[in-house]
């Protein structure tokens, strides 16, 4: 069942292109069927390999199966889906194989204990399509995904891949390639939302022979996982986009600066560039043309500002990722000092089609003020955790609920986290807020890469703005002071409060600093740090003014305001505790329950590992 | 071998991975990454032999060598266990699963490794398999949805192989 995957071709011209297209197509319309084994992070986490192996092993005619990237419904993975039929098996395990293979591959019947099964409902789908997760996303950068090897040049090509390249180099002028993405109103998927195309127009502008194109790759945001999965999943889509921004700006070297948490991503990158090389689709003279391209892959070595564009490029040069103020502009003095576009693995992937669809197409999806889709990271205690795509705008409650199936266990929404680190946390009165730049912006958050975190009633939001806090703190650069000392100052305030040590005045203190932080950092890591802390402090002010005030933790989290209990029915007085407290807090006789001295207690929790009937916890 | 003949040999495969990459400035990075992939870490006369054989200063070089946290100045066990702590994990419950670990292998405040260079343990922020979430990694394979007992598993299963061996 093995899918052939040499194309040992060259492909100099777009009848060239079409005529491949053609013929990959004709090989796997010959396989009746095709088994496409998710083999996204979360699936490969679960052991997805084994089940493609278990495939493999079996050998039916004209069947063919085939890694893919994330399918989305990390949830439910890993994920089997079987076309044409639109069949997908969840939770599958090797085990499970044999019978599919005998009943769907075999026999064409589905196998009914391996289908989607509706928690709510109950209702099961075993189409994929009819899935409640799927069936209000609009796929455009994840089209491909789930649907292609992405080993295979040959399976992108056959779904039209590279014709949006052959079009940009044939048929448009650099300028007019421009316009159409202007046209298209494409922004900037990397979190701030500039129009893509106003950025190439001012490269193309600049003055100078070399100028570079950079995909940024860097994906710091934690908790969002949709670049990671497009390059592990469609990395032709991201290269070709790189090509056609190289084409319209006059470059000829291109980089894509990865995240070194993701060696999946750069092995997909490396050897997605490796093929375009063989087949001539990147390299000198490109269909035949006067455009020459070649791609580097960069990868980082762990470090979040180096996803600021500025940080960014001193990385590749080999320095320290320290951003730098602007202007001058990228666009103007990037790279090696050379005119420069940066732009974000998602919306590098959306280029191909706006080219390839045209601008209108892509402008009668999503919102006015943001066309388009975005992809969405859905995570935390949400039900149906995935990746998912929506059209701009769509709202923070249709991805919670209708796709992300609602808070899990039954429990009461809180909030919803977007944005990571930079962004905000939104509560329940905003889930009608439109996901999009604009509306966001204005609820104090911002769509970020996209990462959204669904926080039940259980969380305390003052510790989740403090594990932000704490997050930009580490990964502040140093080089300039209200960043560098700004928030080592906020985080110790939020550690007092969740200490239950800090007065109302600190809380004032707290937010003046914020706002210094916000409007005199060098860069946005630091103009967006505090959005954590003030978001919460708007929508939340109560739970701060808990632990400040009546000295509670309203949604029981925070340990300080929590002690050690031993309780007396079942302590048997051995004495174990009272030996291993390092503060000798706890007393009593031997045979006898003992007691916890809660003003001496330290709260360490040694006893409770000591203990050996489970007799003390922390209440 | 004699102690300067170990060392000559260092500098030998150090010399070829500069080689490989060239002495402009923008191949430092890669130099660095892949020296500690062979010796799994830095070693500081390692990165001063870099700086003089690329032509920059010792400054630059230990400059970047502590910028980033992929690099490390001081050896790590034979398995580095990460376990993330990025926001999915953290909402998730990861803390937990990291404390264990920790209070299993015995590593108290400020110790990240072993004494026996068996295990390192740090935190990370996302590995990107926020879809199975609390997550975990150790040399290169990712463990999901992971409590504090699965986690300890793990580690004995570890611990019991090289007790094998
Ligand atoms: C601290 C910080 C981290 C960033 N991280 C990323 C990132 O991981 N990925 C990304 O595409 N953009 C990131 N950005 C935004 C980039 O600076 C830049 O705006 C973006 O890559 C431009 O691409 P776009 O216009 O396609 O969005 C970050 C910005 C800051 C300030
Ligand atoms: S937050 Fe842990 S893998 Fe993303």
């Amino acid at each position: 069942m093995e899918t052939a995957k040499k194309t040992g071709m060259t492909i100099g011209s777009r009848d060239e292109l079409k005529a491949y297209a053609a013929k990959v197509r004709a090989e796997m319309a010959a396989q009746k069927k095709r088994v496409l084994v998710c083999t996204g992070p979360g699936c490969l986490a679960n052991g997805a390999e084994k089940i493609l192996d278990a495939f493999r092993s079996h050998s039916i005619e004209a069947v063919g199966a085939t890694r893919t990237g994330c399918h989305g419904f990390c949830e439910v993975g890993p994920l089997v889906r079987i076309e044409p039929d639109d069949v997908v098996y969840v939770r599958v395990k090797p085990e499970d194989v044999a019978e599919i293979v005998e009943e769907t591959l075999r026999k064409g019947k589905v196998v009914e204990r391996l289908v989607y099964r509706d928690p709510d409902t109950g209702r099961t789908y075993p189409k994929e399509s009819d899935i409640p997760f799927y069936a209000s996303q609009t796929k455009v950068a994840l089209s491909n995904c789930g649907a292609i090897n992405p080993d295979d040049i040959g399976e992108y090509i056959a779904r039209d891949g590279y014709q949006a390249l052959a079009r940009a180099v044939l048929d448009l002028s650099p300028d007019e390639a421009i316009e159409e993405v202007l046209e298209s109103g494409l922004r900037g998927r990397g979190g701030g939302g500039f129009p893509t195309g106003r950025k190439w127009m001012f490269a193309r502008q600049a003055k100078g022979d070399q100028k570079y194109v950079v995909c940024n790759a860097d994906e710091g945001d934690p908790g969002a996982f949709m670049d990671r999965c497009i390059m592990e999943g469609d990395p032709h889509s991201v290269l070709e986009g790189l090509a056609i921004a190289a084409s319209a700006i006059g470059a000829d070297r291109g980089y894509i600066y990865v995240r070194a948490e993701y060696p999946l991503a750069v092995a997909r990158m490396k050897n997605a560039v490796k093929q375009a090389k063989e087949c001539g689709l990147l390299g000198a003279n490109i269909f035949g043309s006067d455009f020459s391209f070649d791609v580097t892959i960069k990868e980082g070595a762990g470090a979040f500002v180096c996803g600021e564009e500025t940080a960014l490029l001193a990385s590749i040069e080999g320095k320290r990722g320290m951003p730098r103020p602007r202007p001058p502009f990228p666009a103007n003095e990037g790279l090696f000092g050379k005119p420069t576009i940066i732009n974000n693995v998602e919306t590098l992937a959306t280029v191909p089609a706006i080219i390839r669809r045209g601008p209108a197409w892509f402008r009668a999806i999503g919102a006015e003020s943001s066309p388009g889709t975005k992809t969405f990271a859905v995570t935390g205690q949400v039900a149906n955790t995935g990746l998912v795509e929506v059209p701009m705008g769509a709202t923070l409650r249709d991805v919670v609920f209708k796709i992300g199936g609602g808070v899990i266990g039954g429990k009461k929404f809180k909030a919803a986290q977007i944005g990571g680190p930079s962004g905000g946390c939104l509560p329940e009165e905003l889930l009608d807020t439109p996901l999009d730049y604009d509306s966001l912006k204005k609820a104090g958050a911002m769509v970020g890469s996209g990462g959204l975190v669904i926080l039940d009633e259980g969380t305390c939001m003052v510790e989740v703005a403090r594990f932000f806090m704490h997050f930009t703190q580490r990964e502040s650069c140093g080089k300039c002071v209200p960043c560098r000392e700004g928030t080592k100052r906020m985080l110790e305030i939020m550690e007092k409060i969740v200490a239950g040590r800090a007065t109302l005045e600190d809380l004032d203190t707290l937010e003046q600093i914020a706002w210094v932080v916000k409007e005199s950092s060098l860069c946005a890591l630091g103009k967006t740090a505090p959005n954590p802390v003030l978001t919460t402090l708007k929508y939340f002010r109560d739970e701060y003014l808990a632990h400040i005030v009546d000295k509670k933790c309203p949604a029981g989290v925070c340990t300080a305001f929590k002690s050690y209990v031993i309780h007396p029915e079942l302590c048997k007085g051995c004495g174990k505790c009272r030996r291993t407290c390092p503060a000798e807090a706890i007393t009593g006789e031997t045979k006898h329950p003992h007691v916890i001295d809660a003003a001496k207690c330290l709260k360490c929790g040694a006893c409770v590992e000591a203990c050996a009937f489970g007799a003390i916890s922390l209440e | 071998m004699t102690p300067v003949e170990v060392a000559q040999r260092k500098f030998e495969r150090v010399n070829e991975i500069i080689e490989e990459h060239g002495r402009e400035q923008s191949a430092l990075i890669p130099i660095l990454q892949e020296v500690q992939a062979e010796y799994r870490y830095l070693p500081e006369e390692i990165l001063t032999y870099i700086a003089t054989a690329m032509g920059l200063s010792v400054a630059t070089v230990f400059g970047v060598a502590t910028f980033y946290a992929q690099f490390s100045l001081e050896p790590k066990g034979k398995y580095v266990v990460r376990v993330c702590d990025g926001t999915a994990c953290h909402v998730r419950h990861s803390m937990p699963v990291y404390n264990a670990i920790r209070s299993k292998l015995g590593l108290k405040d400020g110790k990240y490794t072993t004494p026996d260079m068996m295990f390192t343990v740090e935190t990370v922020a996302c590995l990107g398999a926020c879809g199975v979430a609390p997550a975990m990694v150790i040399n290169g394979e990712v463990y999901g949805k992971m409590t504090p007992e699965a986690a300890c598993m793990i580690i004995d299963t570890l611990l019991n192989r090289d007790g094998d061996n």
